[in-house]
């Protein structure tokens, strides 16, 4: 199955929610596309039974924020030279992505089915030469915002207006490289380049905290050289006002507090629910909560 | 000219080599950039710093950045050449190797510069003698090695015009020449033969290459007539021309300053045991090194003229 649009013509760069539009209606329309997103996820993960639904949920408010409000860019042209950059570090979380960048227009809705089957293009962790709108091949952790700093780096050199955005989880920030390239953004400041956080506090086996210590988060990120911000991660306003707040001469990073498994009761700020498969009737009670 | 005139041959680092020709391509091609981790010095890219200075990214000591954003450059519609000593690039990223730039499938060189034993006294964890068994095994990664300065200049050339991911190997270890100054003193995928024989073949990659040709005339002394091959593309391996010398010559000693666990040998041996099964010698180099020079580490491991021909003669008389 080809997920390739095809179309040539001149890319129209754009988000879809205009900057001008009402900020009320902007929400709104935001909070719709995440409930999409959620419930995309649980069927998904339900139908392959496999998955990463904590993360996948905890994501999901910032993932339709950048797509629909934020990221420029153009479905019919998805690698046009000018398009704003994404990269979802914590590529275990495809399944999310995979179902924004359906919404938004990059693939049939219908293909999310294909999630994990033999043969698929949706692999479960994202490939950009088989799914339209991926930029980088994730799964290893801690390797997003190094291929972000190098994009940043591209536009800078190129004298080019598009911005580069990377979404890290925050249990790999215990990954090494991670701080490699934040004191790299920080010393060739990056103001084109915008790290988002998902703060879940969950890593696979434990909370964060518990495991090897995050905190002082914002702190850290600060001094390497980062204009840092905390928001609600699930609060649409807020996250949109974080990504579109320029920060000048310095790279920007968003700690976005968000809850894993946001959105469905009995898996939200669970450690068990990191990549559990809800069984058929936790799917149906999932899907009466997402509404 | 050969290594083995009565004279001593001129003798050539390729580092020099490579850093002139990417600074020619630079000049033509405003995609090409270098990164480096702190290694403008032993990468030679000063000239390049000065000439480009915004178009060296010098990331620090911080090898796994420098190779993701390499990866992030190319997504950016550059052409990046990502320099390190061969140790640190190969072994501290290897992963964003596999990941960042092979699997992902960005036009990324990673040069690995002054590999193999070359930073001899400062002892094996300086040296990159695993870089080819590692490298061989990522599925779409070309792995080439260069033999001299002119085979340097093209290898250079080819990477930048393929635009696909690729690792060279760019030695420190003075060389003397073994290609003639020619457009196509590299081929990617070609085994280069640079001394026809029907008697053994000496399939050598590298600083390694002219070691092969004093061999053969050594050889030649005492009525062996030693086919040469400079193995300079090891991935993909030149299937062809290794059937060939197996079938023509019924004897295949391979050198390399590398492991021989996966190295350039074992790619040939792969070959060799399902098309032309002959008896073979594999020399390289045989776990952590003692202390000395480049010079006497190579003598030895056995990579020098005598090691070699000891191991023709085994393969002709056991």
């Amino acid at each position: 199955m080809s997920l390739a649009p095809g179309t040539e013509r001149a890319a129209q760069l754009i988000s879809p929610l205009s900057p001008t539009m009402e900020p009320d209606d902007r929400t709104n329309r935001l909070r719709a596309e995440a409930t999409r997103v959620r419930r995309s996820v649980v069927e998904m993960i339900g139908h392959a039974r496999m998955g990463h639904i904590g993360g996948d949920l905890s994501s999901a408010d910032i993932l339709t924020t950048l797509f629909f409000a934020v990221l420029r860019l153009d479905p019919a042209v998805p690698t046009a030279p000018g398009r704003d950059r994404f990269i979802l570090s914590k590529g275990h979380c495809a399944a999310a992505l995979y179902s924004t960048l359906a919404l938004r227009g990059f693939m049939p809705v219908e293909a999310l089915s294909t999630f994990m089957q033999p043969q698929s293009a949706l692999n479960g962790h994202p490939n950009r030469r088989k799914v339209p709108g991926v930029e980088a091949n994730t799964g290893p952790l801690g390797h997003g915002l190094p291929i972000g700093v190098g994009a940043a780096i591209a536009a800078k050199l190129a004298k080019a207006s598009w911005r580069t955005f990377v979404v890290l989880g925050d249990g790999e920030l215990q990954e090494g490289s991670n701080w490699e390239a934040a004191m790299c953004a920080g010393h060739r400041r990056l103001d084109n380049l915008i790290a988002i956080v998902d703060r879940n506090r969950l890593q696979q086996g434990a909370r964060t905290e518990d495991t090897n210590q995050l905190e002082p988060l914002a702190d850290r990120w600060r001094s390497f050289g980062w204009e840092t911000i905390e928001c609600d991660g699930h609060d649409h306003a807020a996250l949109y006002k974080a990504f579109t707040t320029s920060s000048v001469g310095r790279p920007r990073c968003v700690i976005a507090r968000t809850l894993k498994g946001k959105g469905v009761s009995f898996i939200e700020d669970r450690v068990e629910w990191h990549h559990k498969v809800p069984s058929r009737e936790q799917i149906e009670l999932a899907l009466k909560e997402l509404v | 000219m050969n290594a083995s005139g009565g004279t001593q041959p001129f003798l050539f680092d390729c580092r020099q080599a490579f850093a002139e020709t990417l600074i020619a391509l630079a000049k033509e091609d405003e995609r090409i950039v270098a990164v480096c981790n702190d290694s403008v010095g032993s990468s030679n890219l000063g000239e390049f710093q000065k000439l480009f200075p915004d178009r060296v990214i010098n990331v620090g000591i911080a090898e796994q950045n420098m190779v993701g954003v390499g990866a992030g450059l190319a997504n950016g519609g550059y052409l990046p050449f990502v320099c390190g000593a061969a140790p640190f690039l190969t072994g501290r990223a290897l992963e964003q190797i596999k990941a960042d730039v092979a699997y992902n499938g960005y036009p990324v060189t990673l040069c690995g510069m002054s590999p193999g034993m070359a930073y001899g006294e400062l002892g094996p964890t300086h040296h990159s003698i695993e870089d080819l068994s590692w490298l061989r095994a990522i599925d779409g990664l070309a792995v080439v090695v260069p033999a001299d300065p002119a085979q340097t200049r093209a290898a250079v050339r080819w990477a930048a015009a393929s635009a696909t991911p690729a690792f060279l190997r760019i030695g420190r270890t003075k060389v003397p020449s073994v290609t003639p100054e020619a457009s196509d003193a590299f081929a990617f995928g070609r085994i280069d033969t640079l001394r026809n024989g029907n008697d053994v073949t000496i399939a050598a990659t590298g600083v390694l290459v002219s070691r092969a040709l004093q061999a053969a005339d050594v050889l030649a002394e005492r009525g062996l007539k030693a086919r040469v091959l400079n193995v300079s593309t090891i991935k993909p391996i030149d299937e062809a021309a290794i059937i060939s010398a197996a079938c023509e010559t019924g004897a295949i000693v391979t050198v390399e300053e590398a492991m021989v666990e996966g190295g350039m040998g074992a790619a040939i041996a792969e070959i060799v045991v399902r098309h032309a099964p002959v008896p073979m010698r594999m020399l390289g180099v045989k776990g952590f090194a003692p202390t000395g020079s480049a010079e006497f580490l190579l003598d030895h491991f056995g990579l020098n003229c005598e090691g070699i021909v000891a191991a023709a003669l085994e393969l002709k008389d056991p």
